[in-house]
């Protein structure tokens, strides 16, 4: 069978399993549907919630940044796992004793306020908003290969795809379809690497792998890989960090706060049984999510070494020099996957010295001695450009794997990305529909008239997602990385004062939020245009690109943070306590016992 | 009933700041300000600091939680605020 019908089957099967499940446990009603997961065991339910959690951007994009960046990838695993540790410790047991839905009504109801639930609204719009931007450019990368057209074409078939399986509705929230998903997924992600694993150091465990030796050498893979991308200009592999070491710390810092500020994440912990239950079952699904992320290292060093060997045959295990004449690729003899990804506009060629051959190397390199070696052999610049939310896709295409395991991936892929894409749009949908139009503006609102105004959000938000994912404002993981920084300077300070300081009031919560959100916005649109629109950067207003220390716009949410805490701090020492009742409820949130069944209702 | 809830939230607050501080020292200390110097030590193929950064942190985070877990459940009980 070729290896498009192979993906046509894979795919559709996974479809059919996820829609046959769906069907099955088909939740009734809206209570249902929000307290789905109650009666699951903590296992499922952590499964559950690693699925809703990995997206595109983990699946599709994290691992291809990893291996263009190197050691200062880790930024992404540090920061998306250590989330978790904050989330479990600092909301997810209150949040679950103060008994509701969602942030913005925890956030109305502790700051005793309709404006202050308005702003947490608001800021929860912009987080979900630039976090489906990325999902959307995932999707399209995932689409374009899967059916072989353009990225953007990709994205045009994604975004309706996305939308039907939000409308769908229920899906989202049935636990057992997230438990078939995460299943897809997670064994999509480790079966190639356990394969290139084996092939590379005959460890078949991709976490060992890792750390092991190169097949046949007295030397370890990372050691080699080391030499071999140092040899070809780039940085070496083991500690290259781009960026200033303060960049890595804020920018891990901002995913971390990001992860237990994000909207969909906590509402997960919200409907757990017990508070002791919302302890746990974070720690149960970063166990899930960590089976991927402790993958995505081994994924990424061995995606660059498969990479490299295939540009020039010989260089890694057989110690080739790969400068030596006729060592690189002749394009003419490109495996298969280059042209298949050529279709899609993310992989190029371009023969700069018009030798017919394809030369991949760090062409803007400082070391004398690579340019020199490089010049000599008549190398004319970098001829190859690999996009690289590619990279995961094609990894098992790369190390030739069986049309099954490529087929596996694809599936895997779009699952991780619609899964993520419609839980963001139905909490856009939430927050709009229900916390925005029925708790502030028209209380009275009919059943009919809240799913209404739900649906056209979604519509509204996937039109305006799919269009600025077109023109995406960095890589999917990096785009994502950006609505984690929106929810980490807004909504994270502010949810953390409300349960850890009984005397802070909705002013100071307020100020905070809207400093905390105005300031990290303005430093992101300089860089990326104002709301992403591409060419309205304004970067000479603030000096130049990542003028605040060499900070960058994606780790800027942590500054973002501090400017929250410090404004919120100020106006609350300048304006009046808060009542009596809300110091009460606040020592009431922080014991377990009395913990109710989640209700909807606004208080 | 009345409960310690001084008492409770001041324990509360001493096991956060410990998992706090080594969840600091994982992620931050090791992975990020330390590595440099952490990656002359090796184990297996892997440099010290560039296995906290990649693999390291993520597994000790998992611990952490469950400890977390565990010692606040103990908390509960002995401040007597435990769920039925």
């Amino acid at each position: 069978m070729d290896l498009q019908t192979t993906i046509y089957l894979v795919v559709g099967a996974s479809f059919a399993l996820y829609i046959g499940i769906a069907i099955w446990s088909r939740a009734g009603t809206t209570s249902e549907f929000y307290v789905a997961g109650s009666g699951v065991n903590p296992v499922l339910n952590g499964m559950a919630t690693a699925a809703d959690w990995m997206s595109a951007a983990s699946f599709i994009s994290m691992a291809g940044l990893i291996s263009n960046m190197g050691y200062g990838g880790g930024l992404f695993l540090m920061g998306w796992t250590g989330g978790y540790v904050l989330l479990a410790m600092l909301l997810a047991p209150y949040l679950r004793k103060f008994g509701k839905f969602t942030v913005p009504q925890f956030i109305g109801d502790r700051f005793y306020s309709k404006s202050a639930s308005t702003v947490a609204v608001l800021c929860l719009l912009i987080a979900s908003l630039t976090y489906i931007i990325g999902q959307m450019t995932g999707v399209g990368v995932a689409f374009s290969r899967f059916l072989g057209v353009s990225a953007d074409v990709g994205i045009y078939v994604g975004m309706g795809i996305v939308f039907a399986y939000a409308v769908f509705g229920g899906m989202k929230g049935i636990t057992y379809t997230q438990v078939a998903q995460y299943v897809v997924l997670i064994f999509a992600y480790t079966i190639p690497a356990i394969f290139i694993s084996l092939q590379l150091t005959g460890n078949p465990i991709p976490q060992l792998g890792l750390g092991s030796d190169l097949v046949g050498h007295d030397m370890s893979l990372l050691a080699k890989l080391d030499q071999v991308v140092t040899d070809l200009g780039f940085g070496k592999y083991t500690t290259s960090l781009p960026g200033s070491t303060l960049n890595m710390f804020v920018y891990t810092m901002s995913l971390m706060i990001g992860t237990a500020g994000l909207p969909h994440v906590i509402m997960r912990f919200f409907t757990v049984p017990k508070v002791k239950d919302a302890r746990s079952s974070a720690g149960w699904a970063l166990v899930f999510i960590a089976i991927l992320y402790t993958t995505a290292p081994a994924v990424a060093a061995m995606a660059k070494v498969n990479l490299i060997r295939t540009v020039v045959p010989g260089v890694v295990l057989k110690d080739a020099d790969p400068y030596a004449a006729g060592s690189t690729l002749s394009y003419e003899t490109r495996p298969d996957w280059m042209k298949r990804w050529e279709k899609t506009g993310l992989l190029k060629f371009e023969d700069k010295n018009g030798d017919g051959r394809i030369q991949y190397y760090n062409d803007k390199t400082k070391n004398a001695d690579v340019q020199k070696k490089a010049a000599d052999a008549g190398w004319k610049g970098n001829e190859l450009s690999v996009n690289a939310d590619i990279i995961v896709l094609a990894n098992p295409e790369i190390a030739l794997l069986p049309n099954w395991v490529i087929a596996l991936v694809a599936a895997g892929g779009l699952a991780a990305a619609l899964s993520t894409a419609a839980g963001l749009l139905m909490a856009i949908s939430a927050a709009v529909s229900h916390d925005l139009i029925k708790g502030v503006f028209k209380p009275d609102i009919s059943e009919r008239g809240e799913l209404l105004a739900g649906k056209l959000s979604m519509a509204i938000a996937i039109v305006v997602a799919g269009w600025l994912g077109l023109n995406p404002p960095g890589f999917a993981a990096g785009t994502v990385a950006l609505a984690f920084g929106i929810a980490a300077s807004s909504l994270f300070p502010a949810i953390m004062m409300g349960i850890f300081s009984k005397k802070m009031n909705k002013e100071g919560a307020m100020a905070g939020m809207l400093s905390g959100l105005a300031v990290t916005l303005f430093y992101v649109f300089a860089h990326k245009g104002i709301f992403f629109i591409k060419g309205t950067e304004y970067l000479d207003l603030i000096g130049g690109a990542n003028s605040f220390f060499g900070i960058t716009p994606e780790a800027f949410g942590a500054i973002g943070a501090l400017v929250n805490f410090g404004v919120a701090f100020l106006v609350d020492r300048m304006t009046p306590e808060p009542p009596e009742h809300i110091q009460h409820m606040v020592e009431s949130v922080r014991i377990p016992r009395g913990a109710k069944l989640v209700d909807g209702a606004h208080a | 009933m009345k409960h310690d809830s001084h008492g409770y939230w001041k324990a509360t607050l001493a096991l956060l700041t410990q998992v706090l501080i080594i969840w600091f020292l994982v992620s931050f200390g090791a992975g990020i300000l330390f590595a440099d110097w952490l990656n002359n030590i090796k184990i297996g193929g892997y440099p010290l600091g560039f296995w906290f950064a990649q693999q390291g942190s993520i597994y000790i985070f998992i611990a952490l939680i469950f400890y977390y877990a565990k010692k606040m459940g103990d908390i509960d009980r002995r401040f007597d605020v435990h769920e039925d």
